[in-house]
């Protein structure tokens, strides 16, 4: 089933639910009181992203605008099958800001369970909408919500123009931080949310670079002979894994952001790349084909330890570990289609995320409880998101252009 | 004396379509009455036969390679095939293409001063950064062969652009087979 939001600044989304709806639970999002014409329809944001995240079901509320000051009769929006009524305002103050309230009910307990104002510049509406989506979602989910955070991704927008840009987690809001005339790949958040590390070719071979996005500021930490790429922060930001050919196969590497010589972790003759850490550091994930074709392994941080955790399908890549560090997910080719699919890493339990073919780098939301991922659409790249319940799916629509390798970025203090 | 410099050419061209003229003029100017002449008075003064080099004669020749033609830039020559084709997710250089990458080998164990960069790459399917080291990969399994046959690891540099820069721009078996691929790149 496919459902195209109607409104204008969400008209575009996509949101594909599959599976029983059972389990989601019945929210009406009233269309706000707006006045002093705000720029953005923060209502329909708060809907959409409320939507994408697979854990509610939309009851509609109708048009008529309901303020944060309106009487609301709560066992009616109970009888109109709204376990959850949200009302608020959008004002336009004196000095040019805008206001945004709002009052979250549940109309089970008949109560109110939250309240709050947000005052904030035009330019800061649209976060203040994923900030009161943030809020519904943690109130009534006990989760804490990531419609705040931001994601990165590269978008080629000619034969030689590729750009890194950086979006609100919906892909809406997209700022560019680098464009180059060569290929740019393998964007990875630091933990502070403010520094990338990536690959560019921009001297004519890979090379891995740390960028600072408020600053611009960049500059080559791993660039020695042969091959530099696939950057993986370690949990505390300080040094990074990369994959290196500087020794002949392209093998895994540690590197201190300090300085000081890069220290070898694996030791094979096959192709070891793609690494992540565990989020507590105990683990480094990572592809390899030393088994004859591509597959996910697991070792120490300190390169020791090291077992196979793949086993089926006769290609397996591009490793990604929940934040609980339960949960793997990957890149399988199954039938000649590549899809991505996540590992109960207790259980063993195997789970396809989705039914397209061209998927590519699986990124885990800091809540673990969504993936970001890249797909193809005829023959173009786009970017799309799944509950890690394999129940709800949505196409991101904001970046334009063949768009790829999507990494979702940490939760903001 | 610029101009003088300048019109040069249109000299040149002017001397020479004049002689052309004479030419012409010497063959053409035949009086009809000489021709007239029975051919048995001719044969009776015993003319001398024409000595020296047939004037009208066309030696056909054909072009014969040059001690100084690069052998690279020869289509007819083995070094001609730049390309070699891999399958999916593979490495090893095949059958067809063992003889052009024999011949590289070879001119490069002969040839101690020149270079070449072997670029790998991939087709799309799959991950970014896997691609890129196989690419790599193939670009090194092109480089060990020229190593085994002669050629100085100094002469070569193999590097990846894994699945960044197809040829194939397509999105089907074709394209895909195009893109799995290492090109030798003299420098």
């Amino acid at each position: 089933m496919l459902i195209a939001l109607g409104s204008p600044a969400q008209a575009q989304l996509r949101v594909e639910v599959t599976g029983v709806g059972s389990n989601q639970l019945p929210i009406a999002i009233a269309t706000f009181q707006r006045e002093g014409q705000p720029p953005q329809d923060v209502d329909s944001i708060v809907r959409a992203d409320l939507q994408r995240s697979g854990v509610f079901r939309l009851v509609d509320a109708g048009a008529a605008p309901m303020p944060e000051t309106a009487a609301v009769n709560l066992p009616e929006w109970k009888t109109r099958g709204a376990d959850a009524l949200v009302v608020g305002s959008v004002a336009r103050l004196a000095d040019g800001r805008y206001d945004v309230r709002f009052r979250l009910y549940d109309t089970v307990k008949a109560q109110q369970i939250d309240a709050l104002s947000y005052v904030s510049a035009a330019s800061d509406l649209r976060l203040n909408a994923h900030r009161i989506a943030d809020r519904i979602y943690e109130k009534l989910t006990g989760v804490r919500g990531v419609f705040a955070t931001r994601i990165a991704y590269v978008v080629q927008s000619g034969k030689a123009a590729w750009e890194l840009q950086i979006a609100d987690a919906d892909g809406a809001n997209a700022q560019t931080a680098l464009k180059s005339r060569e290929p740019i790949m393998s964007p990875a958040w630091a933990p502070d949310g403010v520094r990338l590390a990536y690959v560019s070719f921009e001297k004519g071979k890979p090379i891995v670079y740390v960028h600072t996005l408020t600053t611009g500021d960049r500059r080559e930490v791993a660039a020695f002979r042969g091959s530099n790429s696939a950057p993986a922060w370690t949990p505390d930001g300080k040094g990074l894994a990369v994959a290196l050919t500087r020794d002949g196969p392209t093998q895994i590497y540690a590197i201190n952001l300090d300085g000081g010589a890069p220290k070898r972790l694996t030791n094979s003759n096959a192709i070891d790349t793609e690494p992540v850490f565990a989020a507590d550091g105990s683990a480094i994930y990572f592809t390899s084909d030393r088994g004859g074709g591509p597959q996910i392994y697991r070792m120490d941080t300190s390169g020791g330890n090291v077992q196979r955790v793949t086993f089926s399908g006769d290609y397996n890549v591009s490793p990604r570990i929940s934040p609980d560090g339960r949960t793997l997910a990957y890149v399988s080719r199954r039938n000649g289609r590549f899809q991505v699919q996540t590992l109960d890493l207790a259980s063993g339990q195997e789970l396809a995320l989705t039914d397209t073919a061209s998927d590519e780098s699986p990124s885990f939301a800091p809540n673990g409880r969504l993936l970001l991922y890249a797909t193809e659409v005829n023959g173009r790249g786009v970017l799309a998101s799944a509950s890690t319940d394999a129940r709800v799916r949505a196409r991101l629509s904001g970046p334009s252009g063949d768009v790829r390798e999507p990494t979702w970025g940490p939760f903001y203090k | 004396m610029k101009t003088t410099f300048l019109h040069r050419p249109f000299l040149y061209r002017l001397i020479a379509s004049a002689a052309a003229a004479a030419l012409i003029a010497g063959c053409a100017s035949t009086p009809l009455d000489e021709t007239a002449a029975p051919v048995a008075d001719k044969s009776k003064t015993a003319a001398p036969a024409p000595t020296g080099p047939d004037p009208r004669a066309v030696a056909r020749v054909e072009p014969t390679p040059s001690q100084t033609i690069d052998p690279l830039s020869d289509p007819n020559s083995p070094l001609s095939r730049r390309s070699v084709f891999f399958e999916f997710d593979r490495f090893e250089i095949q059958t067809q293409f063992q003889s052009a990458v024999e011949a590289h080998g070879k001119f490069l164990a002969g040839n101690k001063g020149r270079r070449m960069v072997i670029e790998g790459n991939a087709d799309e399917r799959g991950s970014r950064e896997y691609n890129l080291a196989l690419g790599q990969k193939r670009a090194d399994a092109v480089k060990s062969r020229l190593v085994l046959l002669g050629a100085g690891d100094a002469q070569i540099e193999s590097v990846s652009f894994g699945e960044e820069r197809p040829r194939g721009t397509g999105h089907d078996e074709t394209a895909w087979a195009e893109n799995r691929r290492a090109d030798i790149v003299y420098k």
